[in-house]
């Protein structure tokens, strides 16, 4: 019994770190812009893809990674420069519309790309399980754990710490106000699409070699994100991580304990019932409307 | 009567291009496109009701729309009763549903609307794929031939005349659900929502009010698409499906009912035109959805008609 929980709550964590390192991207961009980017799990396929793709053209894993994020973070920017920005002023359904577009494009171009394949990458330090207290723990899992914990903590030292992460802090708070102060904001958003990018491919890659990627993985891994994000409140950092963990251990027990067909239908039951216990998410502020 | 001309000048348009049409219709194949453009339509018109007027977005559109084809199909087959039966079941169970759920969901705002109209979308495909005993799980199941008063509908022109009559009623609903005084409440709520109840109108009844009835729109093509198509299977009723049902309204015009219907036409022909260059297709959508939002902020119909009014009064 303690350790097939062990292992569901393992199993939860794992992906789930993959729901907080896409829902922070999701956090990011809409701090940066009021835009939630349903593109987000493209760049998710985009890393694992170009790195599988990589390492097939005979480069060694860690170059490919290397690589592989870097075309992400440009996808991203391209992104921000040429479909969010021309678009600024428009209407918040506008722009969602705008970044749906955008990820069946990516969607197209990966297809076209990379063909309709399942791929895979080789486990980063081999395939024998590890003993956790009775439960089994492939040591993937732990590098998924291990770069998502390092990139959050990175994320939290560089907005807490750099003046950079700080000019993207305040013009989520004031857009205005961090214009006059200085505050180049198209920078700020080319920027925020940049590191939204770096999260989604690093995460996309580590995960790979556990769950495979195909050209349509992104579009379930996106919406997890999204629900991460907006469990924990939109626009909060901390809440889209304690999010992305929730919804990941929510699942893998509802997956174990009651039915794998509907693991996906009991976490959204329980987002349903927290939104309506409240409104805007678990560490949410309460928001006023403006007459 | 030319106040009417002038209140129902687009529904007079669209009689006319639906007359017109099968002059340009070479085969079935034809037909079987314009009769799911035409579903669409009325789904789209009744969600442009809640998206374009009261400002509430719906990501969970398409599962009203499968539940009423569901509905249908399961009534129809398993249960022997009248297709005209099933789908007023189908409806009024639709619109219970949308009630119980809508009374807690539209408090929420924006983006977290989204994420809840999305959940539920979501829960209802996965109870009717799981569900298989009943809905015949991925692989779907079909309806009986849908019948009025002994006719039945069996060819694609029937079909194509049935649907055109079902999308000008849908609009002229529409039209004058607009310009009743619920039209001028939801107006209002969209504008400020505060505003609004301080002026002394119940916008929580006037917000699930409208996510009923646009839910019932999409129960109603659901059902009539079940007799239609030769498998109900559950995709119809994805997120992937909602998204779509969004992007026509948007893609149209917001706050457009003859928006709603262009939008719906457009996106539906275009993956049919796409077809001939497949590995393309979905790279030509998305590149036409951004352009046009970026361009277009408004939508296709009421930027046109800007446009138009511009020249008529220079």
């Amino acid at each position: 019994m303690l350790e097939s929980s062990i292992q569901f709550i393992l199993a939860g964590l794992t992906s789930g770190a993959i729901y907080a390192l896409v829902g922070l991207g999701f956090t990011i961009i809409y701090n940066a812009s009021h835009v939630i980017n349903f593109a987000q799990g493209e760049f998710i396929v985009i890393g694992g893809m170009s790195t599988v793709a990589l390492m097939a053209a005979g480069l060694p894993l860690p170059v490919a990674i290397m690589l592989a994020t870097l075309v992400t973070m440009a996808v991203g920017m391209a992104l921000a420069k040429f479909a969010i920005q021309p678009a600024r002023d428009a209407d918040v359904v506008a722009l969602i519309i705008i970044t749906i577009g955008a990820s069946i494009f990516l969607r197209g171009i990966v297809q076209l790309v990379f063909g309709k394949d399942i791929h895979s990458l080789p486990h980063f330090s081999g395939e024998t399980p590890l003993n956790l207290m009775g439960a089994t723990l492939m040591p993937q899992s732990l590098w998924v754990m291990g770069v998502a914990a390092a990139l959050i903590l990175v994320m939290a030292w560089f907005f807490n710490a750099t003046l950079a992460g700080k000019a993207m802090l305040a013009t989520a708070y004031n857009a205005l106000a961090a214009r006059l102060m200085g505050v180049d904001t198209k920078w700020v958003l080319l920027s925020a699409f940049a590191l939204s990018a770096l999260l989604g491919a690093v995460g996309g890659i580590v995960v790979t070699p556990i769950t495979f990627v195909s050209y349509e993985s992104g579009i379930m891994l996106g919406l997890k994100g999204f629900s991460a994000a907006v469990l924990g409140g939109l626009g909060n950092g901390v809440g889209a991580v304690a999010g992305g963990l929730i919804l990941g251990i929510v699942e893998s027990m509802s997956a174990g304990y009651i039915s794998s067909a509907y693991k996906d239908a009991i976490a959204f039951v329980i987002i349903l019932v927290v939104l309506v216990a409240r409104p805007n998410g678990l560490f949410g502020k309460k928001g006023i409307d403006r007459v | 009567m030319s106040a009417f001309l002038q209140r129902h000048r687009g529904l007079l348009i669209l009689a006319a291009c639906i007359a017109l049409l099968p002059l340009g219709v070479r085969n079935d194949y034809h037909y079987d496109v314009l009769i799911n453009a035409g579903l669409n339509a009325i789904v789209v018109v009744g969600l442009n009701l809640l998206i374009g007027y009261a400002g509430q977005i719906s990501l969970g559109h398409a599962a009203f729309f499968g539940l009423g084809a569901y509905a249908s199909a399961i009534l129809t087959t398993t249960y022997g009763w009248h297709s005209l039966t099933a789908m007023g079941a189908g409806m009024a169970g639709v619109g219970v549903l949308a009630y119980v759920v809508a009374r807690p969901i539209l408090r929420l705002k924006g983006h977290y609307l989204a994420m809840a109209t999305l959940g539920i979308g979501v829960i209802i495909s996965i109870v009717l794929n799981t569900e298989a005993q009943i809905t015949g799980g991925p692989d779907g199941m079909s309806a009986e031939p849908f019948s009025v008063f002994g006719f039945a509908f069996q060819t694609e022109k029937s079909w194509y005349w049935l649907v055109g009559g079902c999308l000008l009623a849908s609009v002229w609903l529409a039209t004058n659900l607009i310009n009743s005084p619920i039209g001028r409440a939801l107006r209002a709520l969209h504008g400020a929502e505060v505003g609004a109840r301080v002026v002394g109108i119940d916008t929580t009844h006037y917000k699930v009010l409208i996510f009923v009835i646009s839910a019932m729109f999409a129960s109603f093509a659901g059902s009539l698409f079940a007799h239609h198509t030769p498998t109900v299977t559950p995709s119809i009723l994805g997120f992937i499906k909602s998204v779509e049902f969004v992007v026509m309204a948007v893609f149209g015009g917001m706050a457009s009912v003859m928006g709603s219907v262009v939008g719906a036409f457009i996106m539906t022909l275009l993956p049919n035109v796409l077809a001939s260059i497949e590995d393309f297709e979905p790279i030509i959508l998305g590149a036409i959805m951004m352009g046009t939002m970026i361009f277009m902020p408004k939508g296709l119909v009421p930027t046109i008609a800007k446009k138009l009014r511009r020249k008529e009064a220079p």
